[in-house]
């Protein structure tokens, strides 16, 4: 079977920067593994300013991010459409690649699987069916991958960052969301973001507002919102979820399988910027080269 | 068109393809209209996806003559199509004393429509066989025959066979009237004027609407909607059987089953309702068919939800299918084809065809299958495209580049997202597209326009 010293699961900030770290430590013989064909995990589609700052000390957009960490690793052995299926017992992988189902295995697997947004079908939410209901994450890709426009009028839920991240992307394109919808009292992102969404970007933001329903037969037509005891319908044609992000945690569902595994970034604990996820790379990196070293 | 055709199946739901299969293979010339933009789009796109044995359905009913022939048919020709068969058993629970009291009944009437080895288990067996359910269940009734398969494989399959063997399916041909003169039907459609001296309605849940065409329907549809919940895989593990309810008079209840898929799913709710076509969630009820899992199998309480979706199945007033031909009209009817029509649907098609040979016009004694048409393999456990390395581009379902291009080709390409969702699984994981659903838009751009 194949092995290494080291093997990292996920090509993301956090995983990347956890290769490049090992590297200079003096630590070769590492492995990074990516489903995508490409590296650089979440800030590929993330189109807008606010990346590079923790790690570069400059402000870049998401794709010049992962572009930078993606030049950082070269000469690494990186490999791209490698998905891990399982964590199996003492270091071990159940893998697929181009060539088929294999195994590998390493001294110490870092797992740095990142995060997603919690979908529509994870929050219960009622109503039919159609099409533009999405994430942010996806929103990104058709914007900033694709220069697809999936909607023009939607209405985002939830006001964490990320649903300005997802207010930025509407720009991007000329999307001009109907409305912020946040459940609670109080929006989750720290203020004034209430009154740059609103005067910033043109979008009020509603809170105590609870989505219900999602309403139309093949696209969006509008959804059902209940605010302080009453019932409203909003005309729109797409339905933005924002947030709620929950660790991609696929590969463990019961937790690490044994001490040859660990994890970090956003797969690990609460959720982190990129440039969070970079320092926590680095740390990790050094860490297992402490436990390499014993 | 032109031509003449012998049969016109209107309705491209499972019993609508299944009739088609059958005839197809029989030699005639056949053509199936289809109002959605793809097969598969009205009752039968949401199901429980279980071949039941019929141990509880009304004893001398047409509903179990079918189920039985259907059932039998199933097995016999799934290996050649290449469908799952997942061999879970089922188990009626009794969750107090009076439903414990209600289970000697079951087993009776069972052993009636003879299904012989169902039979009751103690709560020590019960426990043996399901160590995951909640400790107040109390005993049961097993079902070693009921099974798991895959709710759309098994009509793709039997629309390609019928393909295979001459057929023709029309999509978006929502059929409008009709009119039968001397002996054939000319039928209007959105995809023009359609001549066939046999006109079949498996219409659905447009089924009686479809019926004035030819007569007055002696049957009225009542959609009945059924709402699930789908938890992530972790959650396959707690549980082998299909964990049936005590059934009342109205519904077989809330059942809590494996997918073929390698999720856990629990569902239908029975709500009546006017509307036939869409049936919409509401969290209300998602939430309390999540706790009633989680009241099933404690563990369920830490694992995800992966989906939610609404199906809605065409009761009508009768107990019974209806299935009848109209002499003199040259009329098949298959109505009021409620949860039971997947595994019916090949015994339906049989039955259909005693009722043409017997009122319309020999069949060929024998006609064995000159072409089969084996369908990818979507299920969990088997081989599937990804393992031999194929780019996968969904990662929560391992939903490969071949298997997209596969279900967008022809013969029968997928005619809108939700066909290529039901021919591939793609996006219907944990993450519901965040990953992929971007990078499939644009592989299906311009995909779905002005298919067939």
């Amino acid at each position: 079977m194949e092995s290494h010293d080291v093997i990292i699961v996920g090509g993301g900030p956090t995983g990347l920067s956890a290769a490049r770290r090992l590297a200079d430590l003096g630590i070769r013989d590492v492995v990074v593994l990516e489903r995508e064909t490409e590296t650089g995990g979440i800030p590929r589609h993330c189109g807008h300013l606010g990346f590079g700052w923790q790690s570069h000390k400059r402000l870049w957009t998401g794709p010049r991010f992962a572009a930078e960490l993606r030049k950082s690793t070269k000469g690494l052995d990186v490999r791209t459409a490698t998905t891990v299926l399982e964590l199996l017992k003492d270091g071990q992988l159940r893998i697929q690649t181009p060539s088929g189902l294999g195994e590998m295995a390493a001294k110490h697997v870092l797992i740095a699987t990142g995060t997603r947004e919690t979908p529509r079908s994870a929050r219960l939410v009622g109503g039919s069916r159609p099409q533009g209901v999405m994430n942010t994450g996806a929103l990104q890709q058709h914007v900033y991958l694709h220069h697809n426009k999936p909607f023009d009028r939607p209405v985002i839920i939830g006001s964490e960052l990320v649903s300005f991240s997802a207010l930025l992307t509407c720009r991007h394109l000329g999307i001009k969301p109907i409305a912020m919808l946040e459940e609670n009292p109080q929006i989750s992102a720290p203020r004034p973001g209430d009154l740059i969404a609103r005067f910033v970007f043109g979008v009020p933001v509603r809170t105590s507002a609870k989505l219900i329903a999602i309403e139309g037969r093949k696209n969006v037509e509008a959804v059902e919102v209940e605010r302080r005891g009453k019932r409203e319908h909003i005309a729109c044609d797409g339905v933005i979820f924002t947030g709620q992000f929950r660790p991609e945690t696929a590969l463990m569902p019961t937790g690490l399988p044994s001490e040859q595994f660990s994890s970090a970034g956003n797969v690990f604990g609460p959720l982190k910027t990129s440039g969070e996820c970079w320092q926590q790379g680095v740390s990790a990196a050094e860490e297992i080269a402490k436990r390499l070293a014993n | 068109m032109e031509q003449r055709f012998d049969i016109a199946v209107i309705g491209g739901g499972v019993v609508g393809l299944a009739i088609l299969r059958r005839f197809a293979i029989a030699g005639l010339k056949c053509v199936l209209l289809e109002r959605g933009s793809d097969i598969l789009s009205g009752a039968s796109k949401g199901n429980s996806a279980l071949l039941h044995t019929g141990f509880d359905a009304p004893p001398r009913s047409l509903e179990l003559r079918c189920m039985k022939a259907g059932y039998a048919e199933y097995l016999r020709i799934r290996q050649k199509l290449n469908l799952p068969l997942f061999e879970s058993g089922a188990i009626v629970v009794g969750w107090n004393e009076a439903e414990l009291a209600a289970l000697p009944a079951i087993v009776e009437k069972a052993h009636k429509n003879g299904v012989k080895d169902v039979r009751a288990i103690s709560q020590t067996e019960l426990r043996l066989k399901e160590p995951n359910l909640a400790k107040n269940a109390l005993g049961g009734v097993f079902i070693p025959g009921e099974h798991i398969i895959d709710a759309w494989s098994a009509p793709l399959a039997y629309a390609h066979q019928a393909l295979a063997h001459g057929a023709i399916i029309l999509r978006n041909a929502d059929v409008t009237d009709g009119e039968f003169t001397k002996d054939a039907w000319t039928l209007v459609s959105k995809r023009g004027k359609i001549t066939a001296s046999i006109a079949i309605n498996a219409a659905g849940n447009f089924g009686d609407l479809v019926e004035m065409i030819a007569r007055l329907s002696p049957f009225t549809i009542k959609p009945r909607k059924g709402q699930f919940v789908v938890f992530d895989k972790p959650a396959c593990k707690l549980l082998r059987a299909i964990i049936l309810p005590v059934p009342t008079a109205h519904t077989k209840g809330v059942v809590l089953f494996r997918t073929a898929f390698g999720n856990l799913a629990i569902g239908p709710t029975a709500e009546d309702q006017d509307e036939r076509e869409i049936a919409t969630c509401d969290s209300e009820t998602l939430n309390r068919l999540k706790s009633h899992a989680v009241e099933m199998i404690p563990a369920l309480s830490n694992v995800d939800v992966n989906a939610t979706y609404a199906g809605l199945r065409p009761a009508s007033e009768h107990s019974d299918y209806v299935i009848e031909a109209v002499k003199g009209k040259n009329w098949i009817t298959v109505g009021g084809i409620r949860s039971t029509g997947l595994t019916a649907s090949l015994g339906i098609a049989d039955y259909v065809s005693q009722l043409y040979d017997k009122n319309f016009g020999k069949l060929p004694k024998k006609s064995p299958e000159r072409f089969w048409t084996p369908v990818p393999n979507l299920s969990e456990g088997r081989i599937r495209p990804y393992m031999k390395g194929d780019e996968i581009v969904c990662h929560c379902e391992h939903v490969t580049r071949g298997e997209i291009d596969t279900a967008l080709a022809e013969p029968l390409p997928a005619g809108d997202m939700g066909g290529l969702k039901r021919r591939t699984r793609a996006m219907m994981g944990r993450c519901q597209g965040f990953y992929c659903s971007a990078h499939i838009a644009e592989i299906t751009k311009g995909r779905f326009d002005g298919k067939p």
